[in-house]
């Protein structure tokens, strides 16, 4: 537990979280590994976790008939992979692969949920938190769509 | 007794035909206005029966038309659709040639010499002009070989404004109505009585030369002189329009995204008028042609606007799609970049763009307008 | 190189020696003088104008290695009717040269420090001399930094070289495409998001972008949240040119001829400019 707890407040994206509120994800954490090659999530699957990511390189994609699986996102280090478990129907949206050896904590979804309904305070930090990346998530996709190295960019 | 200035000299009117003839004795091509299509622009003139004495013009934003005067005055007017930058910084230049040759090609310099010009009639914002066309094309890190040829075959005769126009505003731009340097002689005209006369100011070496080739003017006197400044005073005081130069700068960079471009986009018609009078305005783009056999290829240049989708033109499309800001761009260029590529402004006050704007847009007002929305922020 | 001595608008006959197909729609020429023997040294980022007999001439920047003048290597896409015209021509046929023309990238300022070089699309072309430039001095740099973004897997420009950067000079490379393609097993996502994580100290760094200029406005926002200074960062831009010298006009962006005061800037100069639309 205390190693768990050591991780989660290093890691990035819970920056500067108050300890009792790192107290709260630790009790619904756990760590993992995932094998190079792995696949960690599959589209359409219960999204019953999400992980934040501590080493290694994990690939979004998506499967196209007679293209097969379309990476359309590289998630490293420091990254938070899934957000899925925040909303109804809890499903994933995508597939997620261990491209390399893969350490993190995986956090189960219906465990954090209750507890930020029971603490609104709590809840809304970790909202921001989840909003920020959904954000930047966003922008990067907006500047994907933009195709700005096309030649008529 | 009263010493005199031995470079300010008198030169009766009824003499000035043998004051052309100087200059063509001393193998100048004279150039100046004459009276075309109804409009007084610059060409080659051989007497003073070439020059449109007898006319004068009359203007105002978009408004342009010559009249009848009963005036014995050569010099009776002021600046045309025309400017001496078509002499120097040609509107067609070949650059180049290249011709093919046993599976290569070899480039072919245009090296023909050019003859002696005379510019007669140049009026002081347009000597300013010169100066800085001179400052982009021969005192900048590069040399523009054409124009340095023609430059130094080019013998300027600056005829001072004796009235002022109405879109005129030299005075705000610091460059006339009297020009102070930057000529080889310099003229006022003046009627004084019965006396019809040029006072002459001499402002070069080269000027000597040609008044040696003429029998030598009298010495002007304390009174032509006071007549001078009289008129310059007079010319000052009538001037058509204005524009306050304080901060301007800063005027336009805090004014990129006022929507006084769109307002002015409205209105203006893409036309590129305004630059192909101005003259100051120096862009070019160039045109590749060869032959029919494809034996031979030429490089021209000519002169180009910043009022065309094509100047922009980089792959994908034009850096300045919108009117209103190519418009911007034209007219920050002229009163603001300007100032930090050449230590001064783009802009001398001779009104050309705002009399022959086919929807008179006046710059004068439009940098007004600036100045309140500024205000009133 | 020299012909910028006599009449500037003039162009050198140069003769192509190697033409080397780089992408589906990027190409290399090296080219050699037709005639005498000559100068053909040029600094990181400087650019020449290329003329296709016949057809018009365009500005390239100089691709190839600034330490070495064997000859003049140029990259570039094929996007225009010269470009087209170009791509036809074959080994020994001549274009015409005027150059080098343009303020270089601060490969000297950059010594003693570390590099982060981004480079989106075709902005690899002008940014490898700048590579070159540090490998043949690579003691005099401290961590340096690749990041490069492209389109498609296949439209990454000299693969080869890139994983020679990483193994052989110490050159920290990433790259990362928008959209994968095939088997790509590497980076997916926009180069800007690269910075965040990229290893190199803030405090102590000069950054230097080319690509398209939405990449680069991205770009010098991540690099200012990582805490580099705006005089830390030099971007290369790009407009119409015609002239090369700063007399036609064409490539005025606010007060500067980008073709004599860039292509490269150090942002602080033009930050102001960098979101004025149309400027």
């Amino acid at each position: 537990m205390e190693t768990l707890e050591r991780f989660l407040a290093e890691h990035k994206f819970l920056e500067n979280m108050k300890p009792e509120f790192i107290e709260q994800i630790v009790g619904c954490a756990s760590n993992v590994h995932f094998p190079a090659g792995e696949v960690i999530c599959r589209e359409g699957r219960d999204a019953d976790k999400f992980y934040f990511i501590r080493e290694g390189k994990v690939a979004l994609d998506i499967h196209m008939p007679q293209k097969g699986s379309i990476s359309i996102m590289t998630l490293e280090k420091d990254s938070v992979l899934g957000w899925s478990w925040l909303f109804p129907p809890y499903r994933w949206q995508f597939n997620a692969r261990a491209k390399t050896d893969i350490h993190a904590i995986a956090v189960e979804g219906a465990c954090l949920r209750a507890k930020c309904f029971n603490d609104h305070e709590f809840g809304y930090d970790i909202l921001q938190r989840f909003s920020q990346i959904l954000a930047e998530r966003l922008q990067s996709t907006r500047l994907q769509l933009m195709d700005v190295y096309s030649a008529n960019g | 007794m009263e010493t005199k200035n031995q470079k300010q000299r008198i030169l009766p009117a009824g003499e000035f035909n043998v004051f052309l003839k100087a200059l063509h004795e001393a193998g100048y091509e004279t150039i100046g206005p004459t009276l075309q299509d109804r409009a007084i622009v610059y060409d080659k003139i051989s007497s003073t029966s070439d020059l449109p004495v007898g006319w004068s013009d009359e203007q105002s934003a978009g408004f342009y038309r010559v009249y009848r005067t009963e005036s014995p005055l050569l010099f009776d007017y002021n600046v045309g659709p025309h400017s001496w930058k078509k002499y120097l910084h040609l509107p067609n230049l070949l650059l180049w040639k290249a011709k093919t040759n046993g599976g290569g090609f070899s480039f072919i310099e245009d090296d023909k010499s050019v003859g002696k010009q005379a510019f007669l009639g140049v009026r002081a914002c347009e000597v300013a002009a010169i100066r800085k066309q001179d400052k982009i094309f021969l005192e900048s890190e590069f040399i523009d070989s054409a124009y340095k040829k023609r430059r130094e075959n080019t013998f300027i005769i600056a005829v001072n404004c004796t009235k002022a126009g109405a879109n005129c505003f030299c005075t705000s731009m610091n460059t006339g109505p009297y020009a102070h340097s930057g000529f080889d002689l310099a003229l006022t005209e003046i009627i004084d009585g019965n006396r019809h006369f040029f006072f002459v100011e001499i402002g070069s070496a080269t000027a000597e030369i040609v008044m040696n080739k003429m029998p030598e003017l009298e010495l002007a006197s304390r009174h032509d002189s006071t007549l001078v400044q009289n008129n310059m005073r007079e010319v000052s005081y009538a001037m058509g329009k204005s524009i306050e130069t304080t901060d301007i700068q800063r005027l336009f960079y805090d004014n990129y995204d006022s929507n006084i471009w769109e307002e002015i986009a409205n209105r203006c018609m893409n036309c590129a008028n305004c630059t192909m009078v101005c003259p100051t305005c120096f862009c070019t783009t160039v045109e590749d042609v060869t032959n029919l056999t494809g034996t031979e290829a030429e490089r021209w240049r000519r002169w180009d606007s910043c009022f065309t989708m094509d100047f922009s033109y980089i792959h994908g499309g034009s850096v300045r799609p919108s009117g209103s800001n190519r418009f911007r761009h034209w007219i920050t260029h002229k009163f603001a970049t300007w100032h930090d590529q050449f230590d001064e402004s783009g802009c001398v006050g001779c009104g050309r763009c705002i009399t022959w704007c086919p929807v008179g847009i006046d710059v004068t007002k439009e940098i007004k307008s600036l100045q309140k929305s500024k205000a009133t922020v | 190189m020299s012909n910028l001595n006599g009449n500037p608008m003039l162009p050198q006959s140069f003769r192509i020696e190697r033409i080397k197909n780089e992408t589906d729609d990027t190409f290399t020429v090296e080219l050699q003088p037709s005639k005498n023997v000559m100068d053909l040294s040029f600094h990181a980022g400087q650019f020449n104008m290329l003329y296709i007999y016949g057809v018009g001439e365009i500005p390239i920047s100089i691709s190839g290695d600034p330490c070495s003048q064997d000859s003049l290597v140029h990259t570039t896409r094929v996007v225009g009717t010269v470009t087209k015209a170009m791509r036809k021509l074959r080994v020994g046929d001549l274009v015409g040269v005027r150059g080098p023309f343009g303020n270089p990238w601060p490969v000297e300022e950059a010594k003693g420090k570390d590099v982060v070089l981004i480079a989106g699309g075709i902005g690899l072309a002008p940014i490898r001399p700048v590579v070159n430039y540090i490998i043949a001095n690579r003691h005099a740099f401290k961590n340096v930094v690749m990041l490069y973004g492209t389109r498609t897997p296949k439209d990454i420009l000299y693969p080869r070289e890139i994983k020679l950067w990483e193994k052989k000079h110490r050159i920290h490379t990433f790259v990362t495409v928008d959209r994968a393609i095939g088997n790509w097993d590497g980076n997916v996502g926009v180069v800007t998001k690269l910075v965040a994580r990229a290893p190199f100290d803030p405090q102590n760094a000069l950054a230097m972008a080319c690509g398209p200029e939405v990449m680069m406005r991205f770009t010098v926002r991540e690099l200012q949240k990582r805490g580099i200074v705006d005089e830390n960062i030099y971007v290369s831009t790009e407009r119409n040119m015609k002239c090369g010298i700063g007399h036609c006009g064409h490539c005025q962006f606010g007060s500067e001829f980008v073709c004599k005061d860039g292509p490269v800037f150090r942002y602080d100069k033009i930050a102001h400019l960098f979101d004025v639309w149309e400027v």
